[in-house]
């Protein structure tokens, strides 16, 4: 089990939990786990979602290796310029 | 309108061409000419990429009728340069890192020759009140200034 | 990832060598986007919308396409109707279909045999209007009875209730607000209002557009990123995106603006309609009009303090306007707001609010600049009131390695606290004031990107490098990025030349944005300069006849793995490359990635500021920027950012600004009015790098490009408040606001 860190805002569709556990071992795997837990995150997540995985950004890569101790964040979809 | 028929100097070559009455010498000397190194920012004399020499005098291109032209000469940036040799300015713009994007590039330093042909020692003030029509977005304008006062001291010691 | 911990020595990373066009520019031989021709090409224009917001009736064509020369007229008809989303909004912004929805919204487009044929032909297209009411200022669009820009596009996250310009909300956070307020000794509210500001990059977009009969395109433009353009022009006109090839030219500056695609779906619909090239460039006045300015804001803030100087809560709310089509850039000032601060307690909203003004692009950093300017104009009007060192404060509540950060993540090894130092330490900091001067400084912040990369390495027979990279350069990469080959190759930087291919030519690469080129382009660059050097490797195994895994590569030339693969010379690039045909072959290195681990990178900047008391104008006298590269790969470039950043944001705090009238039309539409810094407005930008490196590159390089436009807003703000004696919280302060804030009393 993997615990997410959600954002304010996404917080409504977990019951105002800031954290949640959910069962994953990849990127992938942690954005299906939580559009099945908490079916509210849909729409958000598949307009895209970046995670920080002990601090360091991932954007969108799929087999992203998370271990269950390493500390989740699931931030909005990175832009630039 | 009718057309003209113009003869001119162009970086010490004899030119002709014809154009519209109302045709700018920026328009014609990247359409008719092509000679593109003499850049359109805005059509309206406010940022200086066109900036070239009308018999020895600094002027925005976009605001030049081509056919004001007829028997002047006319520097612009391709002449800068000769035959397989930078110009000293060219070449301190390139030590310095004076450009990043470059197309404000050469009408700088076409407004920095003129300047130095006569004030070879301007103070930095002198000089950032004399490139003021010359609108840089990318450096801050610090490195130009260190290209062109390199360049001033080479030119003076040459 | 190498070990950055052992400092290795760079021998080539970290020098100033030319930059591969620095001839071509000079010499104005480099083509930039309005720099080609071809045979039989047409010329176009656009006709726009004059109206802020409009019903269309109606458009004729007819008398259009009759008039001398004309070869070709399109309008939104002409562009393959995308289903709803990002697309659909870029082909409806592209060319407006039933509504006009700002002042220059393009509604038709003319090919002719020349421009002057194509500009009297739009006056002949018949448009027939019914004007709507419009809505430009963020906080009016918001109300319940402000006129509705677009319906039906509020997200989820929208609450009930809102006007429908009310598009997008997000919140981020965390600890107990109540709590942290009820410990502070002194608590700030504030609000704040920016302006649209526009990118201002000298060059206009422009682009030539040939499509063939047999539906293959070319398309020759200014963008940062090309593979982007190709995507989007497929799908609006209907093409495979392999049939689309699409050459970036040199790029006259971009600073995100020419991330999006404006003119190249109309140039291409015309050359398809025409069977001839045609060349679209935009005029300026066009380009402040319809191109991508940032949004526009309006920020409140409420920061309480201890007496010592500790933030013990902070709350920031976000109204942004990007403009008349959704976008989410709030969520990236949200974020960003308070990153440079350990906190307790914090809480940031955001909200995004259609208006009728042009769709907005990113601007180096997007969100963040203003985000920054609220929370550090009041983290400074503390300090004040405090009377604390404004240094000492941030030094006090810093993020550093450990603080969990206020968008959620915890910061791994960051600059930040480095960076302050290193001001504090400056002799600018020290330096004395006179009358009617003032001190500010800000931290500013970003997290830069990694993103899709390719690059192909060749190694020529003559012992030359062609490296073949996807990303415009923009700030002097290639020079960079032949370092790092270079580098790792070892062999001098001259045998290096670095291309940047068009898209039939390479795999996709994500644009050049996010500051991400110098990290992705550099770690692709790097990590394909070790394929070649494996391969070589093993040429030379075979050539001395060992085992592949006896040779290892020292000083640009294989050598045996020690004692007992054999006394073998070395066998330098040059060497192997001459008998590469005889050996397998060219040779050839390649990566292909999807980088993440780019480093956030912060920075600080110290600016002092005269303000005229007769005529409200501010001298920016004196002005320092602190940054953290993380490794500054050439140190003149990284510099370069840093000055051009922070002389933009200088501009965005003093003058420039989109002013509209009561008919909700553009008033400043050009150079003159819409005033950057020009080279009497500045003194010396001087600049500091500091090189913390980051873990996630094999040199440890972070990205720069954007932070520096983050700072000056700040530091501007807080000189110019301190040197008057009053906090402003209006962008920009222009004379006439100091002024008035001065007269007051």
């Amino acid at each position: 089990m993997v615990a997410v860190t959600l954002w304010g805002t996404m917080r409504q569709y977990a019951n105002d939990q800031e954290k949640v556990e959910v069962q994953a071992a990849t990127f992938k795997e942690l954005c299906d786990a939580l559009i099945r837990d908490y079916p509210g995150m849909q729409p958000q997540i598949e307009r895209g979602v970046s995670l920080a995985i002990d601090g360091r950004i991932y954007k969108e890569a799929w087999f992203t290796p998370i271990s269950a101790d390493s500390e989740v964040v699931l931030m909005p979809f990175m832009q630039g310029g | 309108m009718k057309n003209t028929h113009i003869a001119t100097k162009v970086n010490g070559d004899s030119v002709e061409f014809t154009c519209e009455p109302d045709e700018t010498l920026l328009e014609v000397l990247r359409n008719r000419l092509g000679l593109t190194g003499t850049k359109e920012g805005c059509g309206t004399g406010d940022c200086g990429a066109c900036s070239v020499l009308v018999n020895g005098r600094l002027v925005c291109s976009c605001l030049v009728l081509a056919v004001e032209t007829q028997g002047a000469e006319v520097s612009t940036i391709e002449g800068m340069a000769s035959g397989d040799g930078l110009h000293i300015l060219q070449q301190t713009f390139i030590d310095h890192a004076a450009l990043q994007c470059g197309i404000c590039t050469p009408g700088i330093l076409v407004a920095a020759k003129a300047l130095l042909d006569k004030n070879p020692s301007p103070t930095e003030s002198e000089l950032r009140f004399w490139l003021a029509g010359n609108l840089c977005r990318c450096t801050g304008y610090d490195k130009i200034i260190n290209a062109v006062q390199a360049a001033a001291e080479k030119m003076r010691a040459a | 990832m190498n070990d950055v911990s052992k400092i290795r020595k760079f021998k080539q990373v970290g020098t100033r060598p030319a930059r591969p066009d620095g001839d071509d520019k000079v010499t104005g031989r480099a083509l930039y986007g309005a720099d080609t021709v071809a045979p039989g090409m047409l010329m176009a224009a656009v006709l726009r919308s004059p109206h802020a917001h409009a019903q269309i009736v109606s458009i004729d064509i007819s008398a259009a396409l009759a008039h001398d020369g004309v070869k070709a007229v399109v309008t939104g008809a002409d562009l393959v109707a995308q289903s709803e989303g990002s697309l659909r909004d870029i082909q409806e912004n592209c060319l407006a279909t039933t509504r006009v929805l700002y002042d220059g919204h393009a509604v038709a487009a003319v090919a002719a045999l020349t421009l002057k044929a194509a500009q009297e032909a739009l006056k002949l297209i018949k448009v027939e209007y019914s004007a709507l009411p419009h809505v430009i200022e963020v906080d009016d669009a918001m109300r319940a009875d402000a006129p509705i820009v677009q319906s039906g596009r509020a997200l989820e996250n929208v609450p009930a209730g809102f006007s429908q310009n009310v598009t997008y909300h997000c919140q981020f956070g965390h600890g107990d607000l109540d709590v942290g307020f009820a410990l502070a000794d002194e608590i700030v509210t504030r609000s704040f209002k920016t302006a649209a500001t526009h990118q201002g990059y000298i060059e206009p977009h422009a682009c030539l557009a040939q499509m063939t009969t047999d539906g293959k395109a070319e398309l020759w433009c200014c963008t940062q990123g090309q593979y982007n353009v190709r995507d989007i022009c497929s799908a609006l006109l209907g093409l495979e995106g392999s049939q689309l090839r699409v050459t970036a030219s040199e790029i006259g500056g971009g600073f995100g603006g020419k991330t999006n695609v404006f003119i190249e779906p109309l140039a291409l619909a015309l050359s398809r309609k025409s069977g001839r090239p045609v060349k679209l460039v935009m005029s300026r006045s066009e380009v402040f009009r319809a191109t991508g300015p940032t949004v526009s804001s309006s920020i409140d803030v409420k920061i309480g303090m201890t007496r010592d100087g500790r933030i013990t809560a902070g709350r920031a709310e976000l109204r942004y306007s990007g403009g008349a089509f959704p976008n989410e850039t709030v969520s990236m000032g949200a974020q960003s707001a308070f990153a440079a601060y350990d906190m307790a307690a914090v809480e940031t909203l955001g909200w995004n609010v259609l208006t009728n003004r042009p769709k907005e692009a990113a601007y180096r950093a997007p969100g963040a600049p203003m985000a920054i300017y609220a929370v550090e104009s009041v983290v400074d009007e503390l300090a004040q009131i405090l009377n604390l060192d404004p240094i000492d404060v941030r030094l006090k509540n810093a993020a550093r390695k450990g603080t969990k950060s206020s968008y959620g993540p915890t910061f791994d090894d960051v600059g930040l606290v480095a960076t302050l130092e290193a001001a504090k330490a400056h002799p600018h900091y020290q330096a004395p004031l006179g009358p009617n001067q003032g001190r500010g400084l800000s931290a500013g912040f970003w997290f830069n990107f990694g993103g899709n990369t390719c690059v192909s390495l060749n190694v020529n027979t003559d012992g030359t490098i062609s490296v073949i990279e996807g990303n415009p350069d923009i700030g002097g990469s290639r020079a960079s990025i032949s370092l790092m080959a270079a580098e790792e190759l070892g062999v001098p930087y001259e045998k290096i030349r670095t291309i940047i291919a068009d898209t039939a030519s390479l795999g996709h690469n994500d644009i050049t944005d996010g500051s991400r080129v110098t990290f992705s382009v550099g770690l692709a660059t790097i990590k394909a300069a070790q394929d070649a050097i494996q391969k070589m490797c093993g040429r030379a195994a075979q050539i001395w006849g060992i085992d592949a895994d006896a040779v290892t590569w020292e000083d640009g030339a294989a050598v045996p793995a020690g004692e007992n693969a054999g006394k073998f010379p070395p066998l330098s690039l040059a060497e192997i490359a001459a008998v590469s045909f005889e050996t397998g072959g060219p040779i050839a290195g390649h990566f292909e990635v999807n980088a993440d681990g780019a480093g956030v990178s912060f920075g600080v900047h110290l600016c002092d500021a005269e303000v005229d008391h007769e005529t409200g104008a501010t001298k920016i006298l004196r002005y320092t920027v602190f940054q953290d590269a993380g490794r500054a790969v050439h140190p003149s470039y990284v510099e370069g950012q840093m000055q051009g950043g922070a002389a933009q944001g200088i501009g965005w705090a003093l003058n420039e600004e989109y002013i509209y009238g009561k008919d909700g039309r553009l008033q400043n539409s050009g150079f003159l009015d819409y005033r950057i810094p020009v080279a009497s407005d500045l003194p010396r930008i001087d600049t500091v790098i500091l090189e913390i490196p980051n873990p996630g590159h094999p040199y440890g390089v972070r990205g720069v490009g954007e932070t520096p436009i983050v700072p000056p807003l700040g530091a501007v703000s807080n000189a110019v408040s301190r040197a008057i004696g009053k906090r402003l919280s209006q962008l920009p302060m222009s004379p006439p606001r100091i002024l008035q804030a001065i007269l007051k009393g």
